[in-house]
């Protein structure tokens, strides 16, 4: 079975996100005030094959760990769709 | 004289004026292509600077999986000495040859400048010619360089001596920014706990011609020399004795 793993990848809680601010303070050159709090990540989609959606997961996991993802300074989010 | 290779990734541009900077500090330096599986009997192996695979998902993330950086791992887990510059310093990082990451800099913008350091730590094999304290300017070239990691490993780095150089403040006679890029604790380069391994993120080999202006970086290509001498010499007084 394929399934379709989408990863959202976030510089850590608590770690300056100097992209997060930039963009922060253009929505509020742009006049969106109520905008805060803004962060910048990365989103990857892949297939993976695999038996189960818990392997497929699994599979996704060690891949963030491996590589999407740097465990220093960076979380990441999983989500599993069957294709 | 020892062997120095200088592995070159695709987006590699620091690898000539490297090449050229062990050479004419009296190394036998020699290029290695990423996808070779073999050092060629290397003494001495630097990671140059650049934009190796075009910095994609993370800098140095995918030239940390090049089947030349098996070898390099081999090379430095037996002691052998290991630089890595700029993008080679945040290879090391990734590869966790070196504790850490290296970030997008505080200010967002690329900083292509010289900057005032000082060589905190001298008993590695890439400053062992240098004074202790000594102050060097040598230029960064990096968006990417702000040094990061735990509070705790932080602790550890500085408790074992392990930050090699760091930006230094602004004084009357060095006019230029400390921390270019919001550094923890100004770091801008460190080694291992045995100090074969050592990543800085200014570039020694562009401050290593009189030519150009700049020598401070030139420690950086002796200091190997000299351990390699050192080590043959006591080679052949054992084997005098033996």
């Amino acid at each position: 079975m394929t399934f379709r793993v989408h990863v959202r990848v976030m510089p850590r809680t608590g770690l300056l996100d100097p992209q997060g601010q930039a963009v922060e303070h253009a929505l509020a050159a742009l006049g969106f005030e109520e905008a805060g709090a803004v962060r910048v990540g990365r989103a990857i989609e892949l297939d993976v094959d695999a038996g189960s959606k818990d392997e497929a997961e699994a599979r996704a996991r060690l891949m963030c760990d491996k590589l999407l993802a740097n465990p220093v300074t960076e979380d990441y989010l999983l989500d599993v769709e069957e294709d | 004289m020892p062997r120095v290779a200088v592995v070159r990734f695709p987006g590699s541009n620091c690898d000539f004026d490297t090449l050229r900077a062990a050479e004419r500090y009296g190394s036998q330096a020699y290029f290695v292509w990423h996808r070779d599986t073999d050092l060629r009997g290397a003494d001495v192996v630097i990671l140059p600077g650049g934009f190796s695979y075009g910095d994609y998902l993370r800098s140095g993330a995918i030239a940390r999986f090049s089947p030349i950086m098996q070898a390099v791992q081999r090379h430095a887990a037996e002691g052998g000495p290991l630089l890595g510059i700029c993008n080679g310093f945040q290879i090391l990082c990734e590869a966790h040859l070196l504790p850490g990451a290296l970030l997008r800099n505080a200010g967002l913008t690329f900083v292509s400048k010289p900057v005032d350091v000082t060589v905190e730590q001298t008993d590695t094999a890439f400053t062992c010619d240098y004074e202790p304290g000594a102050r060097l300017r040598l230029p960064v070239a990096h968006g990417e360089g702000r040094y990061v990691a735990s509070p705790d490993t932080l602790r550890m780095l500085e408790a074992e001596g392990r930050v090699v150089l760091r930006y230094v403040a602004a004084t009357e006679r060095s006019p230029f920014q400390p921390n270019p890029n919001g550094s923890a604790n100004h770091i801008a380069g460190i080694c291992n706990p045995a100090g074969n391994i050592v990543g800085v993120m200014p570039h020694p080999e562009r401050a290593a011609d009189r030519l150009l202006g700049l020598t401070g970086g030139s420690g950086f290509f002796t200091s190997p020399v000299s351990s390699h001498q050192d080590s043959s010499n006591a080679r052949v007084s054992s084997n005098e004795v033996g």
